[in-house]
């Protein structure tokens, strides 16, 4: 099987190293920020070194957080505008649970499912921007009224919560679907993968190399 | 801040289990009659002293409030508004600060555990050993009072001398006032006072006179005889029904067991599909298929 294996690139190495880098400051957002959302997890403060650091740090990580969503963006989103065969696809979405992809529309670099999550961080990340900084007593407290500051913190426990969920649909779907994370740990992905899961993408790929 | 026991707590911020309270105590609160209160500032004076703190020298735009707001030092601040009431002049002098909530906006707010917590005497304290400095006490109250130092970025305001009532002192604002316009007691007698005077009130024409402890926050433990109890924005905006911001309630209510809740399900559901669907693996003939798919193209 070994020869018959195809390889195909996918994601470049500025592009490996963008997400990592956006994967890990999402990481340290999530966990400094569920410490300071609910009583049960403020022990999480102690991996920033304590509630004061973690309240200070917490908001600097966002910032850089952003610069790199806003790399990632700016490399995706063209691949990610929405098709007819996405809203298809979509409605089909029940077949693809049961790992029968066969049943849905060939998906392109994206399938919606994906680009679904792309919109979705991207809007999140925005309402976490806006609202963050609404909240960021120490650095612009004098800017927004105190009823400003309770819709800020309530609207970025929301996005928060919801991105979390998001986050753990992206991840779970990068292990359940075999072969994905190479993509973004090698830079490549087999043809077979690319067959199964991408059949519109392949063929565009194939189509360049000709 | 407070030397009170931890025996004597009723409320501890960002704590799920209920704090050490097997004491009982009576329930304080301090008095304050505006309708006798002559504006000298001695309660101020005597805030910074017992509390060792100082103010800046501050600029004077026209108005007798010195300093204009409360401040990191200044937990409590005579405010002083001159209004025309029923076509007569009145000068009205409140002494502003915390109001020592019963259900306190700030202790629901503060994610710090124990860095704000409530005495089994009603006293609402900062505990700034604990304090995170993330502002959420200043969201959480519903009459802005809490300041955040700029030096230390710590939340300050009034502890109502918890330090002095734990030893059987008055706090220092009630014992320095020249008119007694401040007192503190049991809230019990306090509400007998306030009663007594507002008898007084009424007899000599002040017909709205009346006990500002506002239902909206469960009554309060710094209480106010107004001379008009229907009006009490009038006084430098005390405002008329104060409660917990909804915005609040909802912000430490329903959303922190709902989003643990979500994540937890988001988590669950994926492991769950796992189990019963398994992986999504390539087959050898998709291999076969996009190899034969390059092969065409190539010829």
């Amino acid at each position: 099987m070994a020869d018959k294996t195809t390889i195909f690139d996918r994601y470049t190495s500025g592009a490996r190293l963008n997400h990592w880098i956006n994967a890990i400051l999402m990481i340290c957002l999530a966990l400094s920020g569920m410490a300071l959302f609910h009583p049960s997890l403020f022990f999480l403060t102690g991996l920033f070194g304590g509630g004061p650091t973690a309240r200070i740090v917490h908001p600097w990580i966002g910032v850089l957080a952003m610069c790199s969503f806003l790399g990632l963006f700016i490399r995706f989103w063209r691949y990610n505008l929405w098709g007819k065969d996405d809203s298809a696809w979509m409605r089909n979405i029940k077949h693809v649970v049961n790992n029968d992809e066969s049943k849905v529309p060939e998906a392109g670099k994206y399938n919606a499912g994906q680009k679904l999550v792309f919109w979705l961080m991207s809007i999140l990340t925005v309402l976490l921007l806006t609202s963050g900084l609404a909240m960021w007593d120490s650095q612009f407290g004098e800017y927004t009224s105190i009823e400003q500051k309770r819709l800020a913190v309530v609207v970025h426990a929301a996005s928060a919560v919801l991105l979390i969920i998001v986050v753990i649909t992206h991840i779970y779907a990068a292990i359940w679907i075999r072969g994905t994370i190479r993509g973004m740990t090698r830079g490549s992905v087999t043809g077979g993968w690319a067959w199964r899961h991408h059949r519109k993408w392949l063929r565009e790929e194939v189509g360049k190399t000709k | 801040m407070s030397s009170l026991q931890s025996l004597d707590l009723r409320r501890r911020s960002a704590t799920t289990t209920p704090p050490p309270g097997q004491r009982e105590a009576v329930e304080v609160a301090k008095l304050i009659d505006v309708s006798r209160c002559i504006g000298c500032k001695a309660c101020q004076a005597a805030c910074l002293e017992w509390n060792d703190l100082r103010e800046e020298v501050g600029i004077n735009v026209g108005v007798y409030d010195n300093p204009h707001d409360l401040t990191e030092n200044t937990w409590t601040l005579m405010r002083f508004t001159e209004i025309d009431v029923d076509g007569r002049f009145e000068w009205l002098i409140r002494k502003d600060g915390c109001m020592h909530c019963d259900d306190p906006g700030c202790l629901k707010a503060c994610p710090a555990p124990g860095a704000i917590v409530q005495y089994k005497n009603g006293i609402v304290d900062f505990i700034s050993e604990n304090c995170i400095g993330c502002g959420y006490c200043v969201k959480g109250c519903p009459f802005n009072i809490p300041r955040i130092s700029k030096k230390d970025s710590k939340a300050y305001k009034c502890t109502l001398c918890s330090d002095r009532v734990a030893v059987g002192q008055a706090p220092a604002c009630a014992k320095v006032c020249p008119t007694q316009a401040i007192s503190f007691g049991t809230k019990k007698d306090m509400i007998a006072w306030a009663d007594k005077r507002i008898a007084d009130l009424k007899e000599r024409g002040y017909k709205s006179a009346g006990l500002y402890d506002p239902p909206g926050v469960g009554g309060t433990h710094v209480m106010y005889v107004l001379k008009h109890v229907d009006r009490p924005e009038i006084y430098a905006g005390l405002p008329k029904d104060p409660k917990i911001s909804p915005l609040v309630d909802l912000w430490k209510g329903i959303t922190k067991p709902l989003a643990l809740a979500g994540v937890g399900l988001a988590a669950l559901v994926g492991f769950f599909h796992y189990v019963t669907h398994g992986p999504n693996e390539v087959q050898e003939e998709d291999e076969e298929a996009a190899a034969k798919t390059r092969r065409n193209s190539a010829e």
